[in-house]
C-alpha cells in the first residue's frame, strides 16, 4: 500500500473545497452548465441518463480495507446501496445528488480517496497490473512508477485542458494484465542488457470509434527519465493534437496522421530540451516514493499446509482454487481473485454489504489490502495458503466465490443503455443472458479461457475490440443491433477483433455466441488450444459460415 | 474586461488595434499577429510599446526573432477548454527566455487562474468581473503542488526532500 501523508491529505481537502465552491457557483448561476461541465468532469462527476454519477479513482487498483469500507458507506448513505467497478480501476456511484456530492467527496477524501481526473480532457487515473508487487517475475513494482505519474499529472498546470482524455497504463511482468497496447501511452517496465531499469514506450493505442494498437516509439527509456519523456509527449500532443473535431482529437489520430516516426522525432526533440531539467528523477526522489509503499510482513510459510491439503478434498474448494487462485512471489501465499460476475448479475457491481464483507476478509486474511482489475473483478493480493479454505467458505457464504474468473461467464460489460447517456444499446442484460446460457460451470471450464467484452456504444467502454468475442451494440431505426468480432485480445499480443458478419438483433446475440463457442469446440486442435488461438489459426470464416447458416 | 496584472486589477494601458485601424500616436498598442508580422519592420521604429496577440495554433517558436521588439505577448484561450496556450506560455518562459509581460486573453475563467499563473502568465484578462475580484482566492486555493512548473514552486517530491525547485 502507498501511504498518503499530510501533504496529500491537505491537497485533497483543498480540492474538495474548490469543488464545493464550483457547485455553489453552478447552483447560483455564476457558472453555466457549459462552464461547469469540464470542472465537474475533472472531479469525476458525470450527468448520466437518470442522475449524476461519481467516478472514484483507485490509483493503480490498490485499496485498503478502510477505504473500501468508506466506499460501502458512501454507497449506502448517498447512493442506492451499491457501486460499479469499471475497466479502468475506478468505482462508480450512479445515484448521488449534485448537492450531496461535495459531502460524499469530503467523506472519501478523509480516507485518501477521490474522483480527481477520472474524467475530463486531462491525464486520467494511471492504471497497472492488479497483481503488482505480489506476482512472481516482475521487473519492479509498477505501482511506484504509477504513483510518480499520479503525482506528476495531478492538477498539472499545462496539461489539464488537453485536446481529449489521456490514459496511461503500465505493466512490469511478462504477461500484460494492464492492456498497455490499447492506451494512449503504454509503458512496459523491463531491464536492458546491463540490468538498468527502464520503459518501452508505446503511444497511440486506444479503442473507441477508431481503434488502434499502440506503436512503440522507444524501446528503452531509463526509468529516471520517465517524467521528462512523458512531459515531452504531452507537450507535443497538447500543441498538435486536433481540436477541430472531438472524434479526431485523441493522440492516436495525431500519431496515425503524422506517422509514429515523425511523432517520435518531435517527442525526442522536445525531450532533449528538457531531459536534464526539474523533471529528472533523482535516486533519492525515487527512493522516497518507494519507501512510501508498505509491504505485508510475510511469514515463512509452507505452500501445502495441512488445512489447505485437507480442503482440496472438497471438490467445490478445489474448483475455486483452480480457477481463482494464482501463485504468489512469496512461498506459502497466494493471489486470490474475487469474481464480481455471479451468473445473472450486472458485471462489476458490488453491494455495500459485499464491500464491507470483502474489507473484513481483507483485514482477516490479506493484510487489509484489496485490488481492482480491469476485468471488473477484485483481488486479495496476499493470502496465506493455510487461510484459503476459511476465506473461501466466507466468500462463498457472501455469494462471492463464483469460480468463473477468465471463463466465458466472466464478461466485461459497460453500463450501456441502462445507465449511460451515450449508449445506443443495452449491455448488462446481454451479459446476463449470455452468462445464463453458460451457467453450467463444468461446461464453462471445458471451454477454457474465453473473454467476452460488451460495449453499448462505439465509445467502447466495454473494450469490445479486444474481447476474444467482442459485442458492440448499435442502433438502427430505433432498434438495438449488435456487431460481433472475434479474435481480439488485450494482452502482450494485443490485437483488434475481426468482424464476423452483419449485425444481429438483441434476441439473437446469446444464441449466436453459443454457436460461436460450439464451433470453436469442434474446430480447436486440442482441448488446450484457447478460443482466441483457434481464431488466430483459422480466421473468422469457418465461424461465419456456421453461425450465419444457423441464423 | 478587467485586467489582472501581478495580482491586482489594473487599467489596461495597451490599446487593442484591429488590422485596418490606424495606430494611435505615442500609445502602447496590442495588434494581431497578421498585422504584426506584415508590419514588423515598420513597427521597429515606433517609439511607443508594441504587443502582439499570438494565436494558439501558430508554433510559438516562430515568435523568437521578434522578442526584442515586443513589450507584451498575449496568448489566446478561444475557449477555456482549449489549453494550447498553456504549452506556448511555458515554452516562451522556459525555452525562449521571455521575461516580459505575458497575458492570457479570451475565454478566461477563475478556475484557470492558478494554472495560468503556474504556466508563466503574469497578466490575465478575465471575462467576468467577479472572477477578477476572486483572483487572490483562486490562486491561493492550494498550498501544495505535485509537479514543478514555470512558477518554480517546488514539487511535492522535492518539498518532502527539503529541496528547492532547481535541477540537480
Amino acid at each position: 500500500m502507498y501511504v498518503y501523508d499530510e501533504f496529500d491529505r491537505t491537497f485533497l481537502a483543498e480540492r474538495v473545497a474548490e469543488f464545493r465552491d464550483q457547485v455553489t457557483r453552478r447552483l447560483d448561476g455564476a457558472l453555466n452548465e457549459d462552464e461547469f461541465k469540464p470542472l465537474r468532469l475533472m472531479n469525476g462527476v458525470y450527468l448520466q441518463l437518470h442522475a449524476y454519477m461519481l467516478r472514484v479513482a483507485i490509483p493503480y487498483g490498490t485499496l485498503s480495507a478502510h477505504q473500501l469500507r468508506r466506499m460501502a458507506h458512501v454507497a449506502r448513505v448517498y447512493d442506492r446501496g451499491y457501486g460499479h467497478f469499471t475497466t479502468r480501476q475506478n468505482i462508480q456511484f450512479n445515484w448521488i445528488k449534485l448537492d450531496n456530492l461535495p459531502d460524499a467527496m469530503a467523506e472519501l477524501a478523509e480516507v485518501g480517496v477521490h474522483g480527481i481526473q477520472t474524467s475530463g480532457n486531462c491525464i486520467r487515473n494511471v492504471t497497472t497490473d492488479q497483481w503488482a508487487g505480489a506476482v512472481p517475475g516482475e521487473f519492479d513494482d509498477p505501482r511506484i512508477w504509477a504513483e510518480i505519474l499520479r503525482q506528476y499529472s495531478t492538477l498539472h498546470p499545462e496539461f489539464t485542458y488537453l485536446p481529449r482524455k489521456f490514459k496511461i497504463a503500465i505493466t512490469a511482468a511478462g504477461h500484460d494484465r494492464a492492456a498497455i497496447k490499447v492506451h494512449d501511452v503504454g509503458l512496459r517496465l523491463h531491464r536492458n542488457d546491463v540490468g538498468e531499469l527502464g520503459f518501452e514506450v508505446l503511444v497511440g493505442g486506444g479503442l473507441g470509434r477508431t481503434p488502434f494498437v499502440g506503436k512503440s516509439i522507444r524501446p528503452f527509456l531509463p526509468a529516471r527519465e520517465l517524467l521528462s519523456y512523458i512531459e515531452a509527449i504531452m507537450r507535443v500532443y497538447n500543441q498538435y493534437g486536433r481540436r477541430d473535431n472531438i472524434y479526431k482529437a485523441r493522440i492516436k489520430i495525431l500519431v496515425h496522421e503524422i506517422g509514429a516516426e515523425a511523432f517520435a522525432e518531435a517527442v525526442e526533440a522536445e525531450w532533449e530540451a528538457i531531459r536534464d531539467g526539474a523533471l529528472h528523477l533523482s535516486d533519492e526522489m525515487i527512493a522516497d516514493i518507494r519507501s512510501r509503499f508498505v509491504y505485508p510482513a510475510y511469514e515463512a510459510l509452507e505452500d501445502e499446509p495441512a488445512e489447505f491439503v485437507a480442503a482440496m478434498g472438497d471438490p467445490r474448494f478445489a474448483t475455486w482454487f483452480a480457477n481463482s487462485v494464482h501463485a504468489h512471489k512469496v512461498p506459502g501465499y497466494s493471489i486470490v481473485t474475487i469474481s464480481l460476475k455471479p451468473v445473472g448479475a450486472p458485471p462489476g457491481d458490488a453491494t455495500a454489504d459485499q464491500m464491507d464483507t470483502i474489507a473484513d476478509l481483507a483485514d482477516a486474511y490479506a493484510f487489509g489490502e484489496i485490488r481492482v482489475g480491469h476485468e471488473q473483478n477484485l483481488c486479495l493480493p496476499s493470502v496465506a495458503r493455510r487461510d484459503l479454505p476459511e476465506l473461501w467458505r466466507r466468500l462463498d457464504a457472501a455469494g462471492l466465490a463464483t469460480p468463473n474468473v477468465n471463463l466465458v461467464n466472466d464478461i466485461i460489460a459497460c453500463p450501456g443503455l441502462d445507465y449511460c447517456a451515450l449508449a445506443n444499446a443495452r449491455a448488462i442484460p446481454v451479459a446476463q443472458e449470455i452468462a445464463k446460457r453458460f451457467a453450467d460451470l463444468d461446461k464453462a471450464r471445458g471451454i477454457g479461457r474465453l473473454h467476452i467484452n460488451i460495449s453499448g456504444c462505439i465509445n467502447a467502454c466495454g473494450h469490445h475490440h479486444v474481447g476474444h468475442i467482442g459485442i458492440l451494440g448499435v442502433e438502427k431505426n430505433g432498434q438495438e443491433f449488435y456487431q460481433i468480432t472475434l479474435g481480439g485480445r488485450a494482452d502482450e499480443q494485443a490485437q483488434l477483433g475481426t468482424l464476423l458478419g452483419p449485425a444481429v438483433s438483441y434476441d439473437q446475440v446469446p444464441g449466436l455466441v453459443e454457436d460461436v463457442v460450439a464451433t470453436y469446440m469442434e474446430l480447436r486442435a486440442t482441448p488446450q488450444e484457447l478460443f482466441v488461438d483457434t481464431v488466430a489459426r483459422l480466421g473468422v470464416e469457418p465461424f461465419k459460415e456456421r453461425v450465419y447458416a444457423a441464423h | 474586461m478587467p485586467l489582472i496584472e501581478k495580482g491586482r486589477i489594473t487599467e489596461d494601458r495597451f490599446h487593442r488595434v484591429s488590422d485596418d485601424d490606424a495606430l494611435p500616436e505615442g500609445a502602447p498598442v496590442l495588434v494581431g499577429v497578421d498585422r504584426f508580422l506584415k508590419e514588423a519592420e515598420a513597427l521597429k521604429s515606433r517609439q511607443a510599446p508594441v504587443g502582439v496577440i499570438w494565436p494558439n495554433d501558430r508554433p510559438i517558436a516562430e515568435i523568437e526573432p521578434y522578442l526584442g521588439q515586443l513589450s507584451l505577448i498575449a496568448l489566446v484561450f478561444p475557449s477555456f477548454r482549449d489549453g494550447r496556450a498553456y504549452s506556448q506560455a511555458r515554452l516562451l518562459r522556459e525555452r525562449l527566455g521571455w521575461s516580459g509581460p505575458l497575458r492570457a486573453v479570451g475565454n478566461v475563467l477563475r478556475d484557470q487562474f492558478l494554472l495560468m499563473q503556474r504556466s508563466g502568465f503574469d497578466q490575465i484578462e478575465a471575462i467576468k468581473e467577479d472572477d477578477a475580484k476572486a483572483f487572490d482566492e483562486a490562486v491561493h486555493r492550494y498550498s501544495t503542488f505535485y509537479q514543478p512548473a514555470t512558477d518554480e514552486r517546488p514539487s511535492l517530491l522535492r518539498q518532502r526532500l527539503g529541496r528547492t525547485a532547481r535541477p540537480e
